[in-house]
Order: structure tokens, then sequence, then C-alpha cells
């Protein structure tokens, strides 16, 4: 076996921080998004939207500058840490959670704005605050919006390639995911390592998304089908 | 005549009837502690037409029926009682606590106000299970108070077995209770119901309006009731105000409101098949009537009779316009003269369709105007009925009812 573990390691915790955490984060900016009356509040789900577009190296250089030493950001953690967060695993989080946002968000507030707001309107005329209408009706209602988003960033991350190329480099044990992984065998030609590394991240891609469609088959979710 | 007082905005058209006040129930009514007062005014701007709700009403402990075609604002103004949207300007306060007032200015949130609101939608919780819905609204209280609550009003209501069932396992009926049951279990001060019965079969109907009003005798609040449907005026109201485009243009007794109506939407919500435009031809103040000509166009009609109806005196004048409303079910129906009747209008027409409804037979005349009238089975059969036939209308100069035009 010629995988490289190490590198398979680094890309499912990545993943999982920046999933979790995109499912903390997201909750809030989602609800936003969805119930928010602000007239420019296209704006800002177009700037959520914005990773899906760009190319990785632009939304990594801009991560990288961000985090750079001469940013306030980079000062700010250069102080805190006495490190950069450039090349750092940290900085990867970072530059995924920006990466993979839409792919958490999107899916959250579609999720939210479906639930009927009569349902909304209900649980406060029975005296509910805004927090337990959300915790209590909007949540548990969106439950398969939550798994896909949270299932989606997780796979976006896993996939990923640019943006950590850009921020993170290729720093074997700290920063080497997969896909560099690959990248790094197809060029010093070593196809059937590659090969081996890219199947498995196929399959599970692959597992990844088929759970996402059976969760979402409602009639698992919401009682039994009629 | 006793109509409502519009608040600030004096681009309310007051209503300029000459007919006497009965629709506006002219009684004073006494407003206790418990009574809802509401006062205010919404305008919706939308690229497709302006709405503008008013109103001007008290609604004392019991049922008040809010009566209207579809369009009429009646949820709009369910949704400013309780919150969920915000009038321009006015006042509500509802057991001697304001919940709204632009004066003051106070705009109470939705969930202090203690409004209970059943939707027409019901809006139970899909994931909650019916006992978890009841309780739903009681969760200042601890574990057990609230379970006991809950299932005292679903006992109450005959749903305890339903407990543990989720809404998409329930009956319609059923779901109409537990929604009225989770409503009900916080106690409000004023109890919102939004065409709750709609979707329901007569019997389950009856039902549930027996229990509610059974509660309504130990818990003396106001109840705003929406509906469109006729039956349920007379079946429940107290009282009952008819909103149209935004304006209470009726209130009263159901009977005062429904049975003499002034105007036309309500005549034709409260089921006059008949409305005609008319004009007043001859006053005959020594018999208390007068003679109105009912408008009639060529291209509506066969016949060319001009058609006059004798119909109460009002006060009016030669040439005043008005229109008469005649239920179809007023009107007999004969296939000859007929001679010694009291009733003072007698209208040669012919019969120009028939047509089965249940066991009502509609039968639309031709006498100048196309007048609808209702038979029985038994008497289509027994006077032979076929359309062509020669037939002479009789209507009573009291079923006339004259509305302002």
């Amino acid at each position: 076996m010629s995988i490289d573990w190490e590198a398979f390691w680094i890309t499912p915790r990545l993943a999982a921080v920046v999933s979790a955490i995109l499912l903390v984060l997201g909750l809030p900016l989602a609800y936003w998004i969805a119930f928010s009356r602000w007239r420019w509040r296209f704006l800002i789900e177009a700037a959520v939207a914005l990773p899906i577009v760009l190319p990785p190296t632009v939304l990594g250089f801009y991560v990288l500058v961000a985090l750079g030493s001469r940013s306030p950001l980079g000062r700010w953690w250069q102080s805190l840490t006495g490190h950069t967060l450039a090349f750092t695993f940290s900085g990867l989080v970072i530059g995924s959670i920006l990466y993979s946002l839409p792919f958490a968000v999107q899916p959250f507030a579609a999720s939210f704005s479906s639930v009927d707001r009569k349902l909304m309107a209900a649980s406060v005329t029975l005296g509910a605050s805004p927090f337990r209408t959300f915790s209590r009706v909007v949540l548990p209602l969106s439950v398969p919006g939550l798994i896909t988003g949270t299932a989606l960033s997780f796979a976006h991350t896993m996939g990923e390639f640019g943006v950590v190329l850009m921020v993170g480099g290729n720093i074997p044990g700290v920063t080497r995911t997969v896909a560099i992984d690959i990248y790094d065998k197809v060029q010093t030609s070593n196809c059937s390592a590659a090969n081996e590394t890219a199947l498995l991240l196929l399959v599970l891609a692959f597992a990844i998304l088929s759970f996402v469609y059976a969760v979402n088959r409602k009639v698992w979710i919401i009682g039994p089908a009629k | 005549m006793n109509r409502p007082q519009i608040i600030e905005d004096a681009s309310a058209k007051p209503e300029t009837s000459p007919l006497p006040a009965s629709e506006s129930g002219g009684r004073e009514r006494e407003i206790t502690d418990r009574t809802l007062q509401a006062r205010f005014r919404k305008r919706f701007l939308s690229a497709e037409h302006e709405f503008s709700l008013q109103v001007d009403f008290a609604a004392e402990p019991g049922f008040t029926i809010l009566f209207g075609p579809s369009g009429a604002g009646k949820t709009t103004l369910l949704d400013c009682v309780a919150g969920l949207a915000t009038p321009d300007a006015g006042r509500i306060a509802v057991n001697n606590r304001v919940l709204f007032d632009t004066k003051a200015p106070l705009n109470l949130p939705v969930a202090k106000r203690q409004a209970g609101y059943v939707f027409q939608n019901l809006a139970l919780f899909p994931h909650l299970n019916t006992e978890q819905n009841v309780a739903y609204g009681l969760a200042h209280l601890s574990r057990t108070a609230r379970q006991q609550r809950a299932l005292a009003i679903l006992e109450a209501l005959g749903i305890a077995l339903l407990s543990q069932r989720r809404p998409a396992e329930i009956s319609g009926g059923e779901r109409q209770r537990v929604a009225l049951a989770r409503a009900l279990v916080t106690d409000p001060s004023v109890l919102l119901l939004d065409e709750p019965l709609a979707a329901l079969d007569a019997r389950t109907k009856s039902g549930i309006l027996d229990d509610l009003r059974q509660w309504n005798q130990t818990h003396r609040i106001p109840i705003l009731y929406v509906t469109h449907s006729r039956e349920e005026v007379f079946a429940l109201g107290e009282r009952v105000l008819v909103l149209d485009n935004g304006q209470i243009i009726a209130q009263g007794t159901p009977h005062e409101v429904l049975s003499a109506p002034q105007h036309e939407t309500v005549a034709q919500l409260a089921g006059f098949e008949n409305i005609f435009d008319a004009t007043v031809e001859a006053l005959h103040a020594e018999r208390g009537t007068m003679t109105c000509r009912l408008a009639t166009s060529a291209t509506d009609s066969l016949q060319h009779a001009k058609v006059d109806l004798e119909t109460p005196l009002v006060r009016a004048g030669v040439g005043m316009q008005f229109r008469v409303g005649i239920r179809a079910g007023d009107i007999l129906l004969a296939i000859v003269p007929p001679v010694g009747l009291s009733a003072r209008n007698i209208i040669a027409g012919r019969l120009v369709s028939l047509e089965q409804r249940d066991v009502i037979v509609r039968a639309r005349i031709d006498c100048g105007v196309k007048m609808e009238v209702h038979l029985t089975l038994a008497a289509r059969h027994a006077l032979q009925l076929h359309p062509g036939r020669d037939v002479w209308l009789v209507i009573k100069t009291h079923s006339c009812h004259l509305m302002a035009n």
C-alpha cells in the first residue's frame, strides 16, 4: 500500500473541524439570511455564495494575505501565539471555512425558509421567545437541511485543493491533505499510488453524498408516510 | 345611525344610507373589563392593489363573528390583534390591558399578548405529538403542571386518547380539536379563530362548537370568529361584524344584520339571489309603501314589460335610486294569474330554465328582469313546470329589501 496515511488522516480531521465550526457559525448566519428583512440582504447572500464561483486560488490568495503578518488579523494572531497563521493547520481551517461556507449556509437557510411561517407565528402567539421558536420549531423541522449542509461542507473540504495549496502549502503531517498528496504523486509519476488514493477518496465522497440523499428522503424524518 | 367612528383619518366614507338604522345595532353595549376594544387602521401597498383596513369595534366576552367575503381583511384584523401585523395607527386593548397604542406609543410583542390564535391551516407542529403541541404554550410551568394542564384540556375536548399521536396521524376534526386545545390551555385573554371549522362536516363542526361554547361559559373572554359561512353566523352568533374591503359595513345580531341587510355586500353574503337597481316612482305614505321601477335592459330580457315593485316605504323622494334585494325563497310562483292575494306584487313572466340543486329547484324567470326563484321538488312536480311556460311571480311588499345604492 502506498497511501500516505498521514495525509489521509489530516483531510478528514480538517473536514470534521471545518464542518463542526460551520454548523455553529452557519446557523445564525443562515437564520439571518432566511428571515432578515433588510433591503440589502442580497449583498450578504452574494458574498456567502462567492466561494462557489471564485477560483480557489483567488480565495486562497486573499486568505493568505489576510493571515499574513502584514494584516491586522495576522499581526493579532502573531502577538497572541508567536507565529503566523499561514502554512499552519489553523490557517488551513480558516481558509476552508470560507471556502465551504456556502455549502453549509445555503442548505441551512433554504431549510429555515421552507418552514411554514404560520408555525413560527403559532409559536410566538403561544408565548415563545424567538430563540425558543427557533430551537423548538425551526431547528427540528430543518434537520434534513442541517445534515445536508454539514455533510456537504465536510465533503467539500475533503475535496479541496487550491485553497489548501495557497494557504497551507504542502507540509507533511501539518497541511498536506490527500488532494495535495495525489497531486504530488502524479507530479512524480507515481501513478499507481495516486490511483489508490484517488479511488479511496472517490469511494468516500460517494458514501457521504449517498448518506446526504438518503437522509433527505423526507419520509424518514417527519412521521410515517400517508 | 350608530356607525363606527373611524379614527383620525377622515378619508373613510361615511355610509350615506337614507334608511333607518338597524344594522348597526342601535343599543349601547356595556363595556366590561374583558371586552376587546380595537380601533385601528392598516394600509397595504403592493404592486397590484392598495388595501386599507380600518375598523373600530368592541367585542364583549362571547362570540363575535367576523363575516365577509375573502379578501375583506378578516385575517389581517386577527393578525393585528395578535400582534402578527402592526397597524399604522390606533389602539387595541383587552381586559384593561393595552396591547397596542400608537399614541403611547406601545406595541406589545406577540408573545406577551396572551391571544389564543387558531390559524386557518391550524399550524400544528408536525414534529410534536398532541400532548407536546398542547403543552407548547405552557413552558413557564413545571413539567408535571404542564402535563396535568395539557391532559385536562385534552380530556375536556375528548382527545386524551390521541395524546401520543402526531398531527399527521389523526383526522381533520381531531386536528381542529388539538389546535383549539393548544390555544385554550394557555388561558388567553382573547381567542382568535380563523375559519377553524371550514373543512369539517356539519356534525363534527357542531360538536366542536358545543365544546367551545361550554368552555366559554367558564372562561368569559371575547372570541373573534372568522367565517364566510352564513350557517355558522346564525349558529354561533351573538354578534356579527360584517367586513368588506377593509371596513366594517354592518354590525349587530345575525338576525338584525343578515335578515334585513341594507348593504349590497351584506345582502349577497346573506343570500339575496335577486338584487336589482331601482328608481322610486311613487310614494304611498298612506299605506306605508312606495313603488319602485326595476332597471331593465333590453339585451338582458326577451320581455319588454316595465317591472314595478311595491316596497316598504322609507324616507326617500321620487326619482331616488336604490337597490332592491329579494330572496329566491321568498318568491311564490303560480301557473295561472293569481287573484285574491294579500301580496302586492304579481308579475307575469316566462320560465327560462330549471336547475336542480340538492332538494331545491332553481327556476329562472324572465319578467323584464331575470329573477331566480327557489322551489321544492314537489312544487315543480305539482305545477308541471318546463322552460317556456308562462308563470306569475308573487312577491310580498316586505320581501323587498331596500339597500343604499
